[in-house]
């Protein structure tokens, strides 16, 4: 996997799950959907969501990996979650603010 | 990135929900057909030569589509100020030519012959988003494409044009608003002019928000309170000014009687100690916010939430009780100094001008590049400081121009103007602060001849917009300078006050 830039979009090679970048490490990142690497290209080309990645993804969430560094938007869900070279990706809390506009 | 990103996700996750109603014409836009109207637009605009999609109009369902359809395009989405002369609108028009122009119906005629315009009225515009059935190609996610140029009007002659890219749009929002926060009901009522960023940043926010959004073309405060009411409204953000008019309006009543009302925030220019204290006592359910924000700044980037709203209101102690005039504290995303003349940060409690930085923070100008500085860092020109628990208090802005109304005027433009009066050989304006304007007009003015208050106001009323008239008029014999030369405005300011 190549270096990530923010507001880059990204597929799913197993399910329908597509991502967007918010912020990423420099240097090269490895990141996967359903247990196999994410891609730039056509999404989905038939494979099946490793079960040790198969909780799903939710539109609308950001995920994180431990260290907070590589942070992804989720905006399209589908069956695999996401993991960053096989550490599984949490969702991030977000923060309460009021309306404002 | 590309705001429409922001759109395809909220069609996606609620596409029946209404997104846009225009009670005027009682006609509203789901999710899934704004979704579906910018993309037919998009495949429109990418088939014409136009390199601007501009928008002369008050709010109407054609705004949101619009902003949409450009960014699906990959073209600049540009609002006009329909409270502009008809020769100011040209040099802007001069400006961001070829362009695909949406303007009212009553408008269109003028522009046919136009060079370099291709005009549409609203009515033929969202008819024909809504009834073409296109397949466009993908929108670009390139961070660095500009999604709005917005004129905002500075303190030297020409507009400048402010530079809003993808990246500092879609960060806002990411940072500020919940995916999908709004409940089924909740409604926002939208009255502020589509041409001033906190109008673009009510489209981005309710969209991504799920909320469904009332549009109020033109304010007036009879009109806000009863949509406010009979569309059960839950959120709404108006200019001071604004809520100074509601407030009168609801005059006499101990109780503004809308229990749906959940939050009301305000921003774009100095709210009135009085006038907020009023209006929480006739909203008694309802969360005030703060918001302070500029156009280079993708709006807000501080905010007085609703629980210092209350606290402050509620305390014995000065310190805590001013804060109800603060703008509260940054977004999380943005990071802000105080900062004197020479550059140098500046402790809690000392005045300098505003600085700040983020992913949100534009601060470029078409044409003039970025006054951003190279570790980031925006200078807003608005002073202030901020006090011993980090609430930012604005204090004037750092360059003299007047903030009327939530308008930006300036001074020197309406010096100007005076100064074209045969009888007037010098004058001074400055922004006096006004209970129902945030900031006045005054004038002072030296004469060599006869001239009236009425007939100089006559004078700038013939030449500029209404709201450029002095409200007040002093004559002196002679006005305030330094040694270099430079008109002391703060000295001005001491004599009318």
């Amino acid at each position: 996997m190549a270096a990530l830039a923010a507001g880059k979009r990204l597929k799913s090679a197993v399910c329908a799950t597509e991502i967007m970048i918010i912020a990423a490490p420099d240097g090269d990142v490895e990141l996967e959907c359903g247990g196999a690497p994410m891609t730039d290209g056509e999404g989905n080309t038939g494979g099946s969501v490793d079960a040790n990645y198969g909780e799903g993804t939710a539109l609308g969430k950001r995920y994180v990996n431990e260290d907070g560094g590589l942070e992804l938007l989720c905006v399209k869900p589908g069956d695999g979650s996401l993991s960053s070279g096989g550490e599984a990706l949490k969702v991030k809390d977000a923060k309460k603010l009021p309306k404002t506009d | 990135m590309n705001i429409m990103m922001l759109l395809e996700m909220a069609a996606s996750g609620c596409p029946e929900r209404v997104a846009f109603v225009d009670p005027e014409i009682d006609a509203s836009i789901s999710y899934q057909e704004l979704f579906d109207a910018a993309g037919n637009m998009a495949a429109i605009l990418r088939a014409t030569d136009a390199v601007r999609f501009a928008m002369l109009d008050v709010s109407n369902i054609g705004i949101p589509i619009g902003l949409f359809a450009s960014g699906w395009a990959g073209i600049p989405y540009v609002p006009l100020n329909y409270r502009l002369t008809d020769p100011e609108i040209e040099n802007l028009l001069d400006r961001i030519t070829p362009a695909y122009l949406v303007t009212e119906p009553e408008r269109v005629a003028g522009f046919h012959d136009r060079k370099g315009v291709q005009v549409s009225s609203r009515t033929d515009f969202v008819a024909l988003a809504r009834e073409t059935a296109e397949s466009p190609d993908a929108w670009s996610m390139d961070p660095e494409d500009t999604a709005v140029l917005l004129f905002t009007s500075g303190t030297t002659g020409a507009p400048k044009a402010a530079v809003l890219r993808q990246k500092h749009l879609v960060s806002y929002i990411l940072g500020s608003v919940e995916f999908m926060g709004a409940d089924e009901e909740e409604a926002a009522l939208v009255c502020v002019p589509p041409y001033h960023i906190a109008g673009i940043a009510a489209v981005l926010s309710s969209v991504y928000s799920g909320r469904r959004v009332v549009q109020l073309a033109n304010f007036s405060a009879e009109k806000w309170v009863q949509l406010a009411r009979d569309e059960k409204i839950t959120t709404a953000f108006v200019v001071p000014t604004m809520l100074s008019r509601i407030v009168e309006e609801l005059a006499g009543a101990t109780n503004a009687d809308m229990p749906h009302l959940q939050s009301l925030s305000y921003g774009g220019g100095k709210m009135p100690l009085s006038v907020i204290q009023r209006a929480m006592e006739l909203f008694p359910g309802t969360d005030f916010t703060n918001a302070y924000g500029l156009t280079e700044t993708s709006s807000t980037i501080t905010v007085l939430g609703p629980d210092e709203h209350r606290l402050a209101s509620a305390s014995d102690e000065e310190d805590v009780q001013r804060r109800l005039v603060s703008v509260g504290v940054p977004l999380p995303g943005i990071e802000l100094e105080i900062r004197d003349e020479e550059g140098a940060v500046q402790p809690a409690g000392s005045r300098g001008e505003i600085y700040v930085r983020g992913e949100q923070v534009s601060g470029e100008y078409e044409g003039r590049g970025s006054v951003v500085d190279s570790d980031g860092w925006f200078p807003t020109r608005d002073a202030g400081f901020v006090d011993g628990e980090g609430f930012l208090f604005i204090d004037g802005r750092a360059d003299d121009v007047i903030v009327r109304g939530g308008e930006n005027v300036s001074p020197g433009e309406i010096e100007d103007v005076l100064l074209e009066y045969p009888a007037v050989s010098d004058a001074a304006v400055v922004g006096m602060p006004s209970e129902e304007w945030g900031e006045a007009v005054v004038a002072a003015v030296v004469i060599s001849d006869e001239a009236t208050t009425e007939q100089l106001q006559e004078w700038v009323k013939e030449h500029m917009r209404s709201s450029r008239v002095p409200e007040r008029i002093e004559f002196w014999d002679e006005l305030p300078y330094n040694e270099t030369g430079k008109l002391l405005r703060r000295v001005v300011k001491e004599r009318l006050a």
